[in-house]
């Protein structure tokens, strides 16, 4: 088990060292700095319901987030929400203090904010190579050194750019659409469910990966079915329920929390 | 033109636009109810049409160069014409066989398949109808078609009164193939259709066979399509393989469906009335609108447009049945709740 | 594969003309599959007007090279070995530019509402079916609905080894065919709107959240899509030697069974598809009146169908 790190005070936020006073009402951050990312009152659905009914969370800067709650709670819906795919249809959504709740999702991209849905989350025709580089359509003037950064950072996928993405195995293919995402050097990167469906031992060490990723500067915010040990890395934790926020605090102090089991256990 | 000419005129573009409104119940069935995409109609009418007119028409003749090698004359057949022509129901009992038992065997082939292909599908299916209808001479006569097709009751009136009779005729006909439909749609059958269209996995998941129910609301439109064929055979009383091109037979009852409401056994056959009356009228316009090419132009506009300005056509689906609401909006249980339509 | 190892034991017992003939219309309908498999892949929908595009094309291409260019003194037939002259060199890549151009604006006036409106792909489908009735109309209402003929001077066939006679013209018809397909392979692998274009097509929305340019994306699928169709609808017209205005559409059968049968958006599938729906339904001719080709294309269309849904010979990976 690894203790809760707090975020590398060398990182590129300085700021973030403030960030561990985790916020109290409403997703209100303390502290005089705007949180980087905030949720408010965020209403969004799909036709005729809505299935998030007023959400709100915030995320500072180099902090680590993860969104906990049962299924059909909406937590799948607000991270695409956020990325811009899912309408907001009432709230707000901001994002370094501009207003992103109707910016379409290449703009959000734009801005610095990637996500890397639970599924589908790499191109399955295209070449380990091609998934970076479509990851970086944006960067004008070449994704070649970022590409071979991501090579460094993934051995794995730097052994056979050219194999397809479909053909890989789970924890490869994690690897690649986070690698993806990873290519526009993002300050925040929201990931739902990283570890669904991996072999415990590749579980690990993706939340490993996580904790790196996040040492390096870039704020995540995670949805997790794997409680325990997101939870342990996080510096702050929100639980959802059909569709609300029910619970918010520091990520180890969430874990011990009564109502948790009560949530889980469909009450 | 004179009151009486433009009655008769009247007359005959009704008896085509009550026509053409059985077609669109049929394809109702299939896309307003069920959602299936036959983008070949022209095939079921065509086999409605021709298998009334083999039935009905007289043995081929070689002194008139035909050289097909059966018609059936049941016109001619003693019980069957008895003053009341029996046999005309006969040969519409047929056409709608014929025209289901295709749909059975393309539904077994081709309902599976996802709604894009299905449509693709069809069309192949109404070109490989009218591929044989003009290849296969012994079968009907090829390209010169068949053209002794009786109408019927014309020994009851003077031909310049036929049109009344048959008029009336069509008009009963589809009154009665709306009440069919409307109550088929009613019945708890109706609502698995109206689920399968809505959301099919979640219809398959609540363990409904969404093949077999498919299937049969696929015979019972192409049946509904088939009595339309025959309809107009005995209406035209020719036909040939030219008379089923896709524009007439196929995407001119698209657009009566689209413009009426799809979903909607009234707008089906309000959209009959309003195109054909667009069609037909616009012949008499002066300048381009007369052009029949133009015409065909504006079909097409016509679709485009209503499904980019008003997707729902002029009535909209039925309301009382168009969308499932789950447990706020029963169905109405009163069955024949919406047979105020007929006659 | 299977289908082309048995393909290929009956070859000693076909006439190699039909075989060549079948190679060569594959071309045609490659180009017209290549294009509708990427229209199909990336915006979600069959685009039933395919087959009015192709007619379009051939249309445009009778009004330059009967119309205008004359007109400017650059006229001829018989260039070469050809039946054509020069002017189709000139009128083909307007005509590939003006129905590209006009397949965008098309998009850009009516699919993409629908898109905003998120209308579903059974709506799009049918809008589809509308545009090809009103091209159509349109192709009729200004050239008639006769049979036109691009300007030509007959030529003598090549007589092949094998028994092969052959129109010089195939020889044109196949280069375009073999260049076009090759620029399109090379588009899609080597540049990067060609792999963004096959990122749209493998996920839609991971291509928006990737920050993809999706519109960028959907001009450029028209303007392959609809200059590939232009192309197939000339190269059509000189092979059969005329044009009619439902020469699109009946060739769509064709179109369509080949790309289904290579799996939709799979441009490498589609090619396959082609050639294999040209060579059987050419063959075919030998037992059964020519002119139930369509029908041949339909029935292996259906049976593969049967087989296997998703498409027979490169099934696209999930």
């Amino acid at each position: 088990m690894t203790p809760p790190e707090p975020p590398d005070a060398g990182a590129v936020e300085p700021e973030a060292a403030g960030s561990a006073a985790p916020a109290s009402q409403g997703g209100e951050p303390r502290g005089n700095s705007q949180p980087l990312l905030q949720c408010s009152e965020v209403v969004a659905g799909y036709g005729a319901t809505n299935i998030l009914h007023g959400v709100s969370l915030a995320v500072n800067r180099g902090e680590v987030v993860t969104i906990i709650g049962p299924n059909g709670s909406g937590k799948s819906t607000l991270m695409k929400a956020i990325a811009g795919l899912v309408r907001v249809r009432s709230g707000r959504v901001s994002f370094r203090d501009a207003d992103v709740s109707h910016f379409p999702p290449q703009r959000i991209v734009r801005e610095g904010l990637c996500y890397v849905p639970q599924v589908a989350n790499v191109f399955p025709t295209l070449s380990i190579r091609e998934n970076l580089e479509m990851g970086g359509f944006i960067r004008r003037g070449g994704s070649e050194e970022r590409i071979q950064e991501m090579f460094r950072m993934f051995p794995d996928l730097g052994r056979r750019p050219n194999q397809q993405a479909g053909s890989l195995s789970g924890g490869q293919r994690q690897m690649l659409a986070i690698g993806r995402a990873l290519m526009v050097e993002p300050t925040l990167l929201i990931l739902d469910e990283p570890t669904a469906g991996l072999a415990p031992a590749i579980m690990h060490s993706t939340f490993e990966m996580l904790q790196d990723i996040n040492r390096g500067g870039v704020s995540l915010l995670l949805v997790e079915q794997n409680t325990r040990e997101a939870l342990m890395m996080s510096d702050r934790g929100y639980v959802l329920a059909v569709g609300e926020n029910r619970l918010e605090d520091k990520g180890s102090a969430l874990l011990d929390h009564p109502e948790l089991e009560m949530l889980y256990l469909g009450a | 033109m004179d009151l009486s000419g433009i009655l008769n005129y009247l007359v005959g573009f009704a008896i085509m636009a009550g026509i053409y409104g059985v077609f669109a119940l049929g394809l109702n069935v299939h896309w307003g109810y069920t959602g299936i995409l036959n983008a070949g109609i022209a095939g079921f009418f065509a086999v409605g049409a021709y298998t009334a007119a083999l039935l009905t028409t007289q043995p081929p003749d070689p002194l008139l160069f035909e050289d097909f090698k059966f018609g059936g004359n049941l016109a001619q057949m003693g019980f069957l014409r008895l003053g009341i022509d029996l046999w005309f129901f006969v040969s519409l009992g047929a056409a709608g066989v014929a025209a289901g038992i295709l749909a059975w065997l393309m539904g077994f082939l081709t309902l599976r398949l996802r709604s894009d292909y299905l449509a693709i599908a069809m069309v192949g299916v109404a070109e490989t109808v009218r591929l044989i209808f003009l290849n296969e001479q012994w079968l009907a006569n090829g390209s010169k078609g068949l053209y002794r097709i009786p109408g019927f009751l014309s020994e009851w009136v003077t031909p310049e009164f036929h049109d009344y009779l048959y008029l009336a005729t069509v008009l009963i006909i589809l009154a009665l193939l709306f009440m069919v439909s409307e109550l088929a749609l009613r019945s708890p059958w109706g609502r698995v259709l109206r689920s399968i269209r809505e959301d099919e996995t979640a219809a398959e998941a609540s363990g409904k066979n969404v093949f077999r129910f498919k299937v049969q609301a696929f015979v019972m439109g192409a049946v509904i399509m088939g009595i339309g064929g025959a309809l107009f055979a005995h209406n035209v009383r020719f036909v040939s393989p030219l008379t089923f091109s896709p524009l007439l037979a196929t995407f001119v009852i698209w657009a009566m469906l689209i413009v009426g409401g799809s979903g909607n056994n009234r707008g089906a056959i309000l959209g009959a009335f309003v195109v054909w009356g667009i069609w037909s009228g616009t012949q008499f316009m002066p300048g381009i609108f007369s052009d029949a090419n133009f015409r065909f132009f504006m079909i097409g506009v016509l679709i485009v447009a209503v499904f980019v300005i008003r997707p729902g056509g002029i009535l909209g689906p039925d309301r009382r049945i168009a969308r499932l609401g789950a447990s706020s909006q029963p169905p109405p249980t009163a069955g024949p709740s919406g047979s105020k339509g007929a006659g | 594969m299977v289908a082309f190892i048995v393909g290929v034991g009956f070859l000693p017992f076909v006439k190699m003309e039909l075989v060549a003939n079948g190679i060569i219309i594959g071309g045609i309908i490659a180009l017209g599959a290549i294009g509708a498999t990427l229209i199909f892949g990336i915006l979600g929908f069959a685009n039933l007007a395919h087959g009015d595009y192709m007619t379009s094309g051939a249309y445009l291409g009778l009004f330059l090279m009967g119309s205008v260019l004359p007109r400017i003194g650059l006229e001829g037939e018989g260039l070469g070995p050809f039946t054509f002259g020069y002017p189709v060199l000139i009128a083909l890549p307007l005509t590939v530019v003006a129905v590209a151009v006009g397949a965008i604006w098309i998009d850009a006036s009516i699919y993409r509402r629908l898109r905003n409106r998120r209308a579903g792909l059974i709506i799009m489908t049918m809008t589809s079916l509308g545009m090809a009735i009103a091209l159509r109309g349109l192709v009729r209402m200004i050239w008639g609905g006769d049979t036109a003929q691009y300007p030509r001077e007959s030529r003598q066939f090549y007589n092949l080894p094998l028994e092969i006679s052959m129109p010089p013209d195939a020889v044109f018809i196949s280069a375009v065919s073999v260049i076009l397909v090759a620029a399109v392979y090379i588009i899609l692998n080597y540049t990067r709107m060609g792999k963004a274009m096959r990122a749209t097509s493998d996920n839609p929305d991971l291509a928006l959240v990737s920050g993809i340019d999706t519109a960028g994306v959907i001009r450029w699928t028209w303007a392959i899509g609809a200059g590939l169709a232009a192309t197939a609808g000339v190269l059509l017209a000189v092979f059969q030697a005329q044009l009619l205005p439902v020469m699109g559409w009946d060739f769509m059968l064709l179109v369509f069974a080949s790309l289904t049968l290579g799996g939709i958006g799979n441009p490498h599938g589609a090619l396959m598809g082609a050639l294999l729906i040209g060579v059987t339904s050419e063959i075919a001719t030998e037992w059964m009146n020519p002119s139930y080709k369509p029908v041949v294309a339909f029935a292996i269309m259906i049976l593969a169908l049967l087989v296997r849904p998703r498409g027979i010979i490169v099934g696209k990976l999930r």
